[in-house]
């Protein structure tokens, strides 16, 4: 058996609006990291993914639901003694603007009983020729490397890092992702959340998928992929050769060989296949067929985000525009 | 391996905000010395007033303005009668006088000067007119260091600024955490919360030695004040009343929200102390039913120990209970502030 890093079942979590109706953000939320893994929370913004790991960090507190944190409940009396095993950079960290780097780390290292060296740390995240510059100096990349630090630095068993790489430019994304690794290559646990998946399919062996407050899809990234019956997506727009509006739903592409599934979205048709060279002439023969011509057709491997639409009908984007 | 303690690594923190801001500077060094300078200057110990007599236009006030001129002491005017009733309302002048068989005098007794005008002014015309004095008296004017109001007042200010050290200088601080989220890291990491509050009380200690060196010093050097008391009594006092008023700003903080109603509760806090506790005139002078109350606050406390060393020269010993009740009042309000104490 595995040893679990975190367990949580039925978690539940209702924020009281004075004016307006509660809002539930957890709606029985089931979670298991295994020890040694990396694993992704995945979900729109509003999903409830930051409210689940502030209540696994010992921020806030579960309305309802059972919690360990390697291997212990919260509580006053296992508070700092989690808190000795696990490094947090939580989705918007802030530090004293006028301390340098290596000062802000050195306080944080000063928490834990034992941890690593700040300058060991801060050369890690790369910042070592920021060392000496003030918190307020620093750009927002570094910012969230400086966090990561923080993170970092009392050696933890277990790396919650939420958000990390959100609004960060494509390089610093890379040097987060780096520094998860590395964390990984030690068997150290990370629980990583993202609303970006390809992030989650690079780093993460396992991922939850959360909407609603709710894990909807759990398992490696390729299991989730596999699980909407198809490792390709077929997108193609469709034109009728006498010129009028196309009126074709979706549904009829379902029972092509080696489909799956079909969806009409706004840019055109979206067919989730498992075998191209079988699906891609049958579609040639139903488009002619029936009289249309292709104005469009790129395929591409499933991602998870295409596991994300099959589950919910959304696309992670719209979300964002939408939600918090 | 070094070894990193989490209080001075909170400290050294707090320090290094505080001296990377050079307006902090100002506000704790600069500000309450100018003050000590300015009420030292407004509140000195001038010579005899010059009283404002106005005598109403008639025929013999020429002749009573050279016999008042005479004396030291008289600003003397003629104006109609009219002019003069106004003069006195707007307190330029003290008192108004209309020679005639009868002096008629005009004064508002509930005026400290214009009560003084009427007895003075009295007291030269009858003179003046040539009575003689029944009693032979003498008098010797003595104005010691010691006995002044400045020497009464820089205790007091010292109190006063021991206070709002404590309540701003730690209130303002964790309110600015909290409000900056900083707070919310810190409490992400295995750091004993008392350690973050020990480490601001402790914080104010680097200020206690210089805020106390520059008010004294002060006072001894542009006031001549004399320091009757051991400075090192007069120190420990001055510490002691900053950490307990630490404790109490960290009370006042406690929940705190934002900026602005730390600023409100901070004053709520000071204001009715500052004006009952003695900074600026003994509280002897409220009424009887109000001393319990003021006895509860430990700013009368505070004041009462540093006058008794500085003015009176009484031993630290003898200021045992005042010291007392300083040491409860910062340890409760620390205890109650961990346990009201939000951190997001």
């Amino acid at each position: 058996m595995v040893a679990l890093a975190v367990e949580c079942r039925d978690l539940r979590k209702r924020y009281d609006a004075k004016s307006k109706k509660p809002v539930d953000a957890l709606n029985g939320l089931d979670l298991e990291v295994r020890a040694g893994e990396c694993f992704g929370l995945l979900g729109p913004n509003g999903a409830g993914k930051t409210t689940t790991v502030e209540i696994l960090e010992g921020l806030l507190e579960q309305t309802s639901g059972h919690v360990e944190v390697l291997g212990r409940k919260w509580g006053r009396k296992n508070r700092r003694e989690i808190h000795q095993r696990i490094g947090i950079s939580l989705q918007e960290t802030r530090f004293s603007d006028k301390q340098t780097v290596r000062e802000t780390v050195t306080l944080f290292r000063s928490f834990y009983r034992a941890g690593r060296e700040p300058a060991d740390v801060i050369e890690l995240v790369d910042l070592t020729e920021k060392a000496d510059a003030w918190v307020v100096k620093l750009s927002g990349g570094q910012r969230q490397r400086l966090a990561v630090a923080c993170a970092l630095v009392g050696d933890p068993e277990l790396l919650f890092l939420d958000e990390p790489t959100t609004g960060l430019d494509p390089q610093a994304r890379r040097e987060i992702w780096d520094i998860v690794r590395q964390q990984r290559s030690q068997a150290k646990t990370t629980l990583i959340t993202t609303h970006y998946m390809d992030e989650a399919q690079r780093l993460c062996d396992r991922v939850a998928v959360v909407d609603h407050g709710r894990v909807i899809a759990l398992g490696s990234p390729e299991e989730l992929i596999q699980t909407i019956g198809g490792e390709h997506i077929v997108e193609f727009d469709l034109v009728r050769a006498d010129g009028e509006a196309v009126d074709v739903a979706a549904d009829v592409f379902c029972g092509l060989p080696a489909a799956s599934s079909a969806r009409l979205e706004d840019e055109g048709f979206s067919l989730t296949v498992s075998e191209p060279h079988v699906a891609l002439p049958a579609l040639m023969r139903k488009i002619e067929s029936d009289g249309l011509k292709l104005a469009r057709l790129t395929t591409r491997h499933v991602s998870l985000e295409d596991v994300f639409v099959t589950l919910t009908g959304r696309h992670l984007r719209d979300e964002e525009l939408s939600s918090d | 391996m070094k070894n990193y303690h989490p209080i001075r690594e909170l400290f050294l923190t707090r320090m290094r905000a505080f001296y990377r801001e050079p307006e902090a500077i100002f506000w704790t060094f600069v500000f309450p010395v100018l003050m000590t300078i300015g009420l030292g200057i407004a509140f000195r110990n001038r010579p005899a007033e010059i009283i404002d007599v106005d005598i109403e236009a008639s025929p013999s006030a020429e002749m009573i303005m050279g016999q008042l001129e005479a004396i030291d002491g008289f600003r003397v005017q003629i104006h109609d009668a009219e002019e003069c009733s106004d003069r006195l309302r707007l307190g330029k002048a003290a008192i108004v006088v209309r020679p005639g068989e009868v002096f008629a005098y005009r004064f508002d007794p509930s005026r400290p000067e214009s009560a003084l005008a009427r007895a003075k002014l009295d007291d030269a015309l009858q003179r003046a007119a040539g009575r003689v004095e029944a009693l032979a008296v003498s008098d010797t004017e003595t104005s010691e260091p010691g006995a002044r109001y400045i020497d009464f007042l820089i205790p007091g200010l010292l109190g006063m600024n021991l206070m709002s050290g404590g309540l701003f200088g730690v209130g303002f601080v964790i309110t600015d955490m909290r409000v900056k989220k900083l707070l919310r890291r810190l409490v992400a990491t295995p750091m004993r919360r008392s350690h973050l509050m020990l480490s601001l009380v402790f914080g104010r200690m680097p200020f206690v030695v210089p805020e106390v060196g520059m008010i004294v010093g002060a006072g001894w050097l542009l006031f001549d004040m004399r320091i009757a008391g051991n400075p090192l009594s007069i120190l420990v006092l001055a510490i002691v009343g900053a950490m307990s008023f630490s404790g109490i700003g960290l009370l006042v903080a406690s929940r705190a929200q934002r900026i602005e109603s730390i600023s409100g509760l901070t004053n709520l806090a000071m204001l009715p102390m500052t004006l009952l506790c003695g900074v600026f005139f003994s509280y002897d002078r409220f009424p009887e039913a109000v001393q319990p109350v003021i006895q509860i606050f430990p700013l009368t406390h505070l004041i009462d120990a540093l006058r008794a060393v500085v003015l009176e020269g009484a031993a630290l010993g003898s200021q045992g209970m005042h010291v007392l009740v300083l040491v409860v009042w910062g340890a409760v309000s620390f205890g109650l502030a961990m346990k009201m104490f939000r951190w997001t």
